[in-house]
């Protein structure tokens, strides 16, 4: 038993409800949400430590025994998620100050980011699917406010979909569940883990196998339900589309990574082959966008898709290499795309524009922004020794030792493809001939370039010390590999 | 166009205070038996409806000077901090504490820190729903 592993939802959640109260006091919004972020982070890295030193922590909520109360759970895998999601909240925080306008944060922008962070650390920690789905849903709340936030007309228009998609996702969410309880009597996922072994008709678990797929791939941005994604993320203003960017499909690549290691491996030859198939044609599908768009948005946006699609391809795999590939992967893209959102942000407000095409030669009076963008360029597109390489490797790696080797060439050559469409506005945006920008106060520049060298200056790390984070990575593929850790630490409390 | 509604304002004002009670009681029933916070919220949250309906929002807002949104806040900060004495206590969080007391008038009785919790929830509920409903009404 240790509550400690609840710190990272229940800080945030007070400090949200305390700013509710009193939504004009600017100065106090930002210095709270800052505090509330910042001790939300604080408890994610205690918490991280202490599963790292005394492995999978539990509680049961409520003092009820484990599998009929709700377990929360966090193993290796959920606490460094945690402290990803904190990490980048509270940067999301810091560069809301100079882009999302006063008007803006005077009306519940800072309690809508809290209740989204509240959300999203609860669905990567919680250890019951019911509760998985009670937490996306809390998560879904909070987006619905940030994406109508400012009530813009294009994101009045683009709001109605992304509310139809998620509502329509939600309820198959519920009937899944549904099926999934009528089958196996139980939702607590190391339960489930125990008992759905033990059932010999292995077809109805794998339709429902199937179900959660495609439920979780609505909020993944699986290829073909990812259609909502490149419009619903269009509109927001920056900080705002940064957030959802690196952490909302996670959550969907996280439930996925989770249902299908720890219970949903009773039919490997079908639903693993789909789950790689369906991920190497999401990596397809988001390289089109990403190439199709001179709209330095879009090409991120399309980004998004690729990686969720990498990530899932080494999940598929499920060996060891994959599935430790994954891990890394998807913290990396957590964190590279908050800092190319950060940055397409400071080029959009440069330019005034987001079309790359009335774009050119701020290398000349932004040196240091160019560099920087390419440096994460080239993290994103996995070149050694940044980020993105390790975990691709790996991944690759997974995909050659499994059946499927030729997802591993395809992930390899789009690769190239990533590359491109990353550069593509670094030629456009940084060289050429000079465009007249919008001239920009250097403190206002200041506050949002520093928390973007500071967010890529932590990608650098964790791709150049790599060998530093992966005890914690392969501390975390161990546990997705052998359900039995994760079973014990619930059920034999 | 201004309709004669004197029997509905009339009835109104009764009503109301027999719809207040009911959630009152079924607030407090809510342990042991069906009822509780949530729905002791959502009828108290009718009663006002039914006076906004029988007025106009302008006179409930004279008459009930809230601000429901502070009232979902507090609401959310009393349940919470009532799971988080858990917390203090070191056991599992959400857990809850009873004892027996006796209490004047009432006699023997059993005291729940659910109450407490559920009482945050019964704020959240009719901060929500009226912000929801005072929102679409006033756009007209």
């Amino acid at each position: 038993m240790s509550n400690l592993l609840l710190f990272p939802i229940i800080i945030p959640s007070f400090f949200a409800a305390i700013l509710m109260i009193f939504p004009k006091r600017l100065k106090l919004q930002r210095v709270l949400a800052t505090v509330g972020a910042g001790s939300a982070l604080i408890s994610a890295l205690v918490l991280l430590t202490k599963v790292n030193t005394d492995g999978v922590q539990a509680v049961t909520l409520g003092s009820w025994p484990a599998p009929f109360g709700i377990s929360m759970v966090s193993d290796p895998l959920s606490a460094l998620l945690v402290v990803t999601s904190s990490i980048i909240t509270l940067f999301v925080v810091f560069y809301s100050f100079p882009t999302i306008g006063v008007k803006r944060e005077q009306s519940y922008y800072y309690p809508a980011v809290l209740f989204l962070m509240v959300g999203v650390n609860g669905a990567f920690t919680t250890g019951d699917i019911f509760n998985l789905f009670v937490f996306v849903e809390v998560l879904l709340m909070a987006s619905y406010t940030l994406i109508v936030h400012g009530g813009e007309k294009p994101q009045l228009r683009e709001s109605i979909k992304y509310l139809l998609v998620n509502i329509i996702s939600s309820a198959l969410f519920v009937a899944a569940v549904a099926f999934l309880y009528s089958v196996t009597g139980t939702l607590n996922m190391a339960d489930l883990a125990v008992k759905i072994p033990q059932i010999e008709e292995t077809g109805i678990l794998t339709v429902i196998a199937v179900m959660f797929l495609v439920v979780f791939g609505f909020k993944a941005a699986i290829f073909p339900l990812y259609f909502w994604l490149p419009g619903s993320y269009y509109t927001p203003p920056i900080p705002i589309l940064a957030l959802f960017g690196a952490l909302l499909t996670k959550v969907g690549v996280y439930a996925i990574m989770r249902t299908y290691t720890l219970f949903f491996t009773m039919n490997i030859g079908f639903t693993h082959e789909l789950l790689g198939i369906i991920a190497i044609l999401t990596i397809l599908a988001g390289c089109i966008g990403a190439l199709a768009y001179f709209d330095v948005k879009k090409i991120i946006i399309y980004n998004i898709i690729i990686a969720v699609g990498v990530i899932l391809f080494g999940i598929a795999q499920l060996n060891q290499p994959g599935v430790d590939g994954s891990v890394f992967y998807l913290i990396h893209d957590m964190l590279i795309k908050a800092a190319l959102f950060f940055l397409i942000g400071i080029v959009a407000v440069l330019f005034g524009t987001t079309d790359l095409r009335k774009m050119g030669g701020l290398i000349k009076t932004y040196p240091v922004l160019g560099w920087v963008y390419l440096v994460t360029a080239f993290g994103l597109a996995g070149i050694p020794p940044l980020s993105g390489f390790p975990g691709k490797l790996l991944i690759v790696q997974g995909g050659f030792e499994g059946p499927q080797f030729w997802g591993s060439i395809v992930i390899l050559a789009t690769s190239l493809i990533v590359l491109l469409s990353a550069v593509r506005i670094f030629v456009y945006a940084f060289w050429g001939e000079p465009v007249e920008t919008v001239p920009l106060k250097k403190s206002v520049f200041n506050q949002m370039f520093i928390p973007t060298v500071i967010l890529v200056t932590i990608t650098v790390v964790f791709g150049v010390g790599a060998e530093l984070f992966m005890p914690f990575i392969s501390g975390a593929g161990e546990v997705l590999l052998n359900p039995s850790i994760y079973i014990d630490a619930v059920l034999k409390e | 166009m201004r309709t004669n509604d004197v029997m509905l304002q009339t009835a109104t004002k009764v009503v109301t205070f027999i719809i207040l009670m009911f959630s009152v009681h079924i607030f407090f029933t809510g342990h042991y038996t069906p009822g509780g916070g949530f729905v002791g919220g959502l009828l108290t949250t009718s009663a006002i409806v039914l006076l906004m309906l029988a007025f106009d929002i302008e006179t409930v807002k004279k008459i009930l000077p809230i601000n429901y949104l502070t009232m979902t806040a507090v609401g959310l900060l009393l349940a919470l901090a009532t799971a988080s004495a858990s917390i203090v206590f070191d056991v599992p969080f959400f857990t809850h504490a009873y004892d027996y007391f006796d209490l004047p008038l009432f006699g023997n009785t059993s005291l729940h820190s659910a109450l407490l919790f559920d009482t945050g929830v019964y704020l959240v509920v009719v901060g929500v729903t009226m912000t929801i409903i005072q929102t679409i009404g006033e756009d007209e």
